[in-house]
């Protein structure tokens, strides 16, 4: 069945390839022999014309050049791509040769040397691409400016099932009837990008291999995957493999996408762990076909290379310039050692849940170093990631702080993510152990998570071990992975380390004047945590923390009463609730909440009604709302005076920044991008930059990410929009994600939503665009008061709406039930969903 | 200079006779009946080539509106008067030295029966264009820029359902029909469409003429509308209250008034009467259909300025005066 044909041009026909990009290259093979490749090459229509650099791209099995068409195409005019077919694939020849990797490599450097492809070479590959891409590069170490791999692998990673789909597929008589015979294996492949790929793109895939003569190689390329140490290939591949220490700091790219049931997450980690300096970025929901799924992909690769050749790389890491005291201030665990000499008996965390566990600081020190001792003792080491599925109380903080002594980060995806959420966010951030309750590891059992698998039942005999403490860590140790509420797009991982928080850390008792006789009464989450670092006792109400609007007026009071609480912070939700229940409270437990002498309540929106509200319950103390973000907290704060005074405004006023947190915004251009200059001009709307030494470390491998938000030096871009007053005081506008752009320019929804819910009828109010940006009308969806029949609004009340937002087109007005929110603040309106919703709705009938 | 307007007995090339000629232009208009307007005129068929060499004497510009806009009639009239007038019209303007020729077409030339959202003007399609008017506004419309050349500026205008006070094609119609209390909502009138106040239509027109030569204007299309889109419902309530008549409360679904409009064509075609409803008059009721004009604002120099607000407050006085 070896049948020979010679190379051929692919039919002119096929979606989104330019015929003129395609060349037939005669080259000699690795055994001396004349074959024909066909290639698409960029500059095949100007061939004197010399390129900047050169994009090498290489396939995999069973795909060809097609793979690389969106690429040749995006390209800017000075680098050239040269994507091939390899030979026995695609549109090249069929030789009737069975190619190894060996060969491979060597043929593949025989076709660069026939093109003359002397000057500098980026290696982009796909799959089995990538270990021949790969050793194309060692052999041409002195013009190779930099290495992008997509899904790909070069080494089994231990431990690692060999993928079940291979395996099944090399099984013997298998091999042929999947590969060779039949489309199976090419039909799986195209299946393998999940949804997104239309009939046409899939048929042109699958154009080169029509018959089964046409299909030899690739029941040969997977009988080339070395399994097996005896494996012919299996030396040229770990060749390729040990040799990724050799490129030193050539620059890398691993682009990523995490649904790949060939190539997962596991072969991701085994490429980082050989070159530590790649830059990564995953595309959650992307599979296999990476470039395929997620439209990014290609833009970003062309980022990433347009940063190399200009020598400005490092521009686009996101660089904190963290002051020297920090650095030397004091380490994460010294303020509970200091509490635990100064009052060893006083307490240091209460319970309310359950049997109400008090811990006092002794104890609480004690616990933290011996388990940090019995978890690296148990293999839990420095640079190490810990998934933590525990919730807030005693032992979450305890296990944190024993892994900040060890110098690991924890990993903590709260359960406000929604399950399916926090389990796409785990497997995002690699964790090397999981410590959890039952429920917690039930989570993480398909998680395949290398080392530890530990239920905090068994800490009690973890901590018994007696092991040495280890070194202390840097203070640029890893310290934590938390997670964006994912309200625009899956959550994000945000890495901060130890020095950052201590820096929010530091912030926060300066900024809130905290001194050991405060206490903290945590109905938001990371207020706990903070409270050993500050040396300050605090109280974790009974709640279920997954659904902050559940906390009872009861439950708060009996808690502020535990600790005789002077700092409180809670949601927006959580306090809602505390108002709706607190007719029932006792005289007594009214009395409690005289202790308090502030109150933040944070993490979304606060209306002004909610926070009149609570100042008349807890009249002691003072009322405020900060504003932050996952990647930075606090960043600004505002009063409950000033709220009150600035009805009427375009936003949410958030008020001035707090100390060390400087405050710029980048104007939107007319078609609502943030492209002005970092300003602090008053008045001008624009996205949200934030600077200041308690920021975030970078986001989690998401190297684009990174490369949007860190642009500007030092600063981080937050994505919301939002204006400065005359008085330096910040207001935000929405998200950047929710921007409505309108032929007449931006507008942005939460002046609008603020101004419509001023009506009488209307409970909520959400703003979104519908139609092109840059032509987007603005439609304006509500919940009302009254039982309003869901869909139009009437006319009548269409109007009062909008004579309600003078200067802003509203084309119609909609009446939902319920707004959609996201989980975790009950509070962050799906804006996206709701013009998803809008424009099914106003299209009528299709 | 001097600006031959056709078809300007209709509403439409009526404000836009007034508009060219406020703008300090002659005006002459072309007509089969009677304009009433105070402007030099010459009656005639629009296939009358000797008719047309007369009103064209010392013309520099034209703007031709005349065509065949009624739901009924043959293939052959559409085609006799909108293809073939057209092309007429084209040739005399040529012979006479015409140097600048708008010819007014319709977004319909351009709609396949799906939703328009926001799009700006496409390439006239006879092949894909619903109904005969609209397959022959096309035909038309291709023809007419084929026509641009360097000594013969065409633009073709594209203005979205014009109304007005006095208009019988839409607010008349509509009007009629909720007078005997047969105006109701199809699929709850939730699709959102964009319209022209008369005025905007006619300075858009006035503008075009201006501006043909321009090199961002000839040989191009381009679509006007108020740029307000609004539901179907929220329109037909505010035509119906400015004649002081009760909104359209029932609704009946989009398949129903599709087989009913089928049925009155064929009932009604076969007596030639013009039928209540038509399967294109439910499709364009029940599906969105509203622009991008950025590109004529720009091109045109020219921005609507009479609100939606302000044209039903002027349709409600109209009617108030009887």
């Amino acid at each position: 069945m070896n049948q020979v044909e010679s190379a051929a041009l692919p039919p002119a026909d096929l979606l989104d390839l330019d015929p003129t990009w395609s060349r037939l290259v005669v080259a000699l093979d690795h055994s001396g022999r004349s074959c024909t490749w066909h290639l698409l090459d960029s500059f095949a229509q100007r061939p004197g014309d010399i390129a900047r650099l050169t994009l090498l791209c290489v396939h995999g099995n069973p795909t060809w050049s097609y793979l690389w068409r969106r690429l040749v195409r995006m390209a800017p005019a000075d680098v050239r791509v040269v994507a091939v077919d390899q030979l026995e694939m695609g549109f090249s020849e069929r030789t009737g040769t069975h190619r190894r990797l060996a060969s491979r490599v060597a043929d593949l450097s025989g076709l660069t040397e026939r093109l003359g492809i002397t000057g500098p070479v980026v290696t982009v590959a796909h799959d089995w691409g990538g270990p021949i891409s790969l050793g194309w590069a060692l052999e041409h170490l002195p013009q190779l400016v930099g290495i992008v791999l997509l899904n790909t692998a070069v080494h089994q990673p231990p431990g690692a099932r060999a993928p079940a789909l291979i395996r099944l597929a090399r099984s013997g008589p298998l091999l042929a009837l999947n590969t060779v015979r039949t489309t199976a294996f090419l039909r799986g492949t195209t299946a393998l990008s999940g949804s997104k790929m239309t009939k046409q793109t899939a048929k042109a895939f699958r154009a080169p291999y029509q018959t089964p003569g046409r299909r030899v190689a690739i029941g040969a390329f997977v009988a080339d995957i070395p399994l097996e140490p005896d494996h012919p290939s299996a030396d040229t591949l770990n060749l390729i493999a040990n040799g990724l220490a050799k490129f030193g700091q050539v620059p890398m790219l691993l682009l990523w996408g995490p649904g790949d049931p060939v190539f997962s997450d596991l072969y991701l980690g085994d490429l980082m762990m050989r070159a530590p300096h790649a830059d990564v970025h995953r595309y959650e929901g992307a599979r296999h076909l990476v470039s395929e799924d997620d439209d990014r992909v290609f833009p970003d690769l062309l980022r990433w290379v347009s940063g190399l050749s200009a020598g400005e790389r490092s521009n686009l890491q996101p660089v904190v310039a963290l002051p020297a005291e920090q650095v030397h201030g004091t380490r994460l665990w010294d303020g509970l050692r200091e509490a635990a000499e100064q009052g060893p008996t006083s307490t240091a965390i209460v319970e309310m849940s359950g049997a109400g566990r008090r811990v006092s600081w002794r104890q609480l020190a004690d616990t933290v170093d011996k388990l940090a001792a019995g978890l690296h003792a148990s293999g839990i080491n420095p640079g190490d990631r810990v998934a933590l599925l525990i919730p807030p109380g005693a032992d979450l903080i305890a296990v944190v702080y024993a892994c900040w002594r060890i110098g690991a980060g924890v990993v903590i995806a709260d359960a406000g993510l929604g399950v399916n959420g926090m389990r796409r966010a785990i497997r995002g951030a690699a964790p090397d152990h999981v410590i959890g309750i039952s429920r917690g590891l039930a989570l993480a059992r398909t998680l395949r998570i290398p080392g530890l698998r530990l239920s905090v039942k068994g800490l009690a005999a973890i901590a018994r071990i007696g092991a040495p403490l280890p070194p202390e860590p840097a203070p640029s140790a890893t310290a934590v992975i938390v997670f964006t509420s994912g309200a625009t797009g899956p959550a994000k991982g945000v890495v901060y380390q130890q020095a950052q928080v201590a820096g929010t850390r530091d912030v926060l008792r300066r900024h809130y004047a905290i001194t050991p006789s405060d206490a903290i009464v945590a109905a938001f989450a990371p207020w706990a945590v903070f409270g050993p670092t500050l040396g300050v006792a605090s109280v974790i109400p009974d709640m279920d923390v997954t659904k902050p609007r559940t906390l009872q007026a009861v439950a708060l009071a009996e808690a502020t009463a535990a600790v005789d609480g002077t700092l409180l912070w809670a949601s927006p939700a959580a306090l809602t609730n505390v108002i709706a229940t607190a007719g029932v409270l006792s005289t007594t437990q009214r009395q409690s909440f005289k202790s308090l002498r502030l109150v933040l309540a944070a993490g979304a929106p606060v209306p002004l009604q909610l926070l009149e509200q609570v100042k008349e319950l807890v009249p002691n103390a003072d009322v405020r709302t900060p504003y932050g973000m996952t990647e930075v907290l606090p960043v600004s704060e505002s009063t409950l005076a000033e709220i009150r005074a600035a009805a009427g405004g375009n936003g949410v006023l958030v008020g001035s920044p707090v100390s060390g947190v400087k405050i710029a915004i980048s104007a939107l251009d007319d078609q609502g991008r943030p492209v002005g200059p970092l300003s602090t001009e008053v008045e001008v709307t624009g996205e949200i930059c934030v600077q200041a030494a308690h920021m975030r470390d970078r986001y989690d491998r998401l190297w684009a990410t990174n490369a949007m938000a860190g642009r500007d030096i030092g600063w981080h871009r937050t994505g919301d929009i939002g204006h400065l007053d005359a008085s330096g005081r910040l207001w935000v506008e929405g998200r950047l994600a929710h921007l409505i752009v309108t032929a007449a320019g931006p507008v942005t929804p939460v002046g609008v939503e603020q101004q419509v819910q001023q009506l009488p009828f209307v409970r909520l109010a959400a703003a979104v665009g519908i139609g092109p940006i840059g032509n987007q009308q603005v439609i304006v969806i509500i919940t009302t008061c009254d039982k309003t029949t869901k869909g139009l609004l009437d006319v009548e009340r269409t109007q009062l709406v909008r004579a309600q937002v003078m200067g802003i087109h509203i084309a119609a007005v909609l009446v939902r039930d319920e707004l959609p929110v996201d989980i975790r603040h009950n509070s962050k309106i799906d804006r996206a969903a709701l013009s998803v919703w809008a424009d099914g709705i106003l299209a009528g009938h299709r | 200079m001097r600006v031959l307007v056709t078809g300007a007995s209709g509403l439409l090339g009526a404000a836009t006779a007034n508009a060219i000629a406020s703008r300090g232009h002659e005006i002459v208009v072309f007509q089969r009946r009677a304009s009433g307007l105070p402007f030099d005129e010459v009656r005639g068929e629009i296939l009358d080539s000797e008719a047309l060499t007369r009103a064209l004497v010392g013309v520099d510009g034209v703007v031709h509106l005349a065509a065949k806009v009624s739901i009924t009639g043959s293939r052959s009239e559409f085609e006799s008067v909108n293809v073939e007038g057209t092309r007429q019209l084209l040739q005399s303007a040529k012979a006479a030295g015409v140097r600048s020729f708008v010819h007014v077409s319709s977004p319909s030339v351009a709609h396949d029966g799906m939703p328009i959202i926001g799009a700006g003007a496409l390439p006239a399609n006879p092949q894909t264009a619903r109904g005969v008017y609209a397959v022959t506004k096309a035909q038309a419309e291709l023809r007419a820029l084929a026509e641009d050349e360097p000594d013969f500026a065409v633009v073709a205008i594209r203005p979205h359902l014009v109304w007005g006070p006095g208009d019988e094609q839409l607010i008349g119609r509509i009007i009629a029909r909720a007078r005997v209390g047969r105006l109701f909502l199809i699929d709850h009138g939730v699709a959102l469409i964009d319209t022209t106040y008369v005025d905007n239509a006619a300075s858009a027109l006035a503008a075009a003429v201006e501006r043909v030569a321009e090199p961002t204007v000839h040989g191009r299309a381009f679509v006007v509308t108020n740029g307000e889109p609004r539901t179907v419902a929220e329109l037909l309530t505010e035509i119906t209250r400015a004649a002081g008549l009760p909104a359209p409360k029932r609704s009946v679904p989009f398949g129903a008034a599709y087989r009913a409009g089928q049925l009155a064509e064929r009932a009604w075609g076969s007596r030639g009467a013009e039928p209540p409803l038509t399967r294109f008059l439910v499709e364009q009721l029940a599906t969105a259909h509203w622009f991008d004009q950025r590109q004529t604002c720009a091109a045109l120099a020219w921005a609507p300025d009479v609100s939606l607000a302000t044209g039903f407050e002027r349709l409600t006085n109209w009617y108030q005066r009887g």
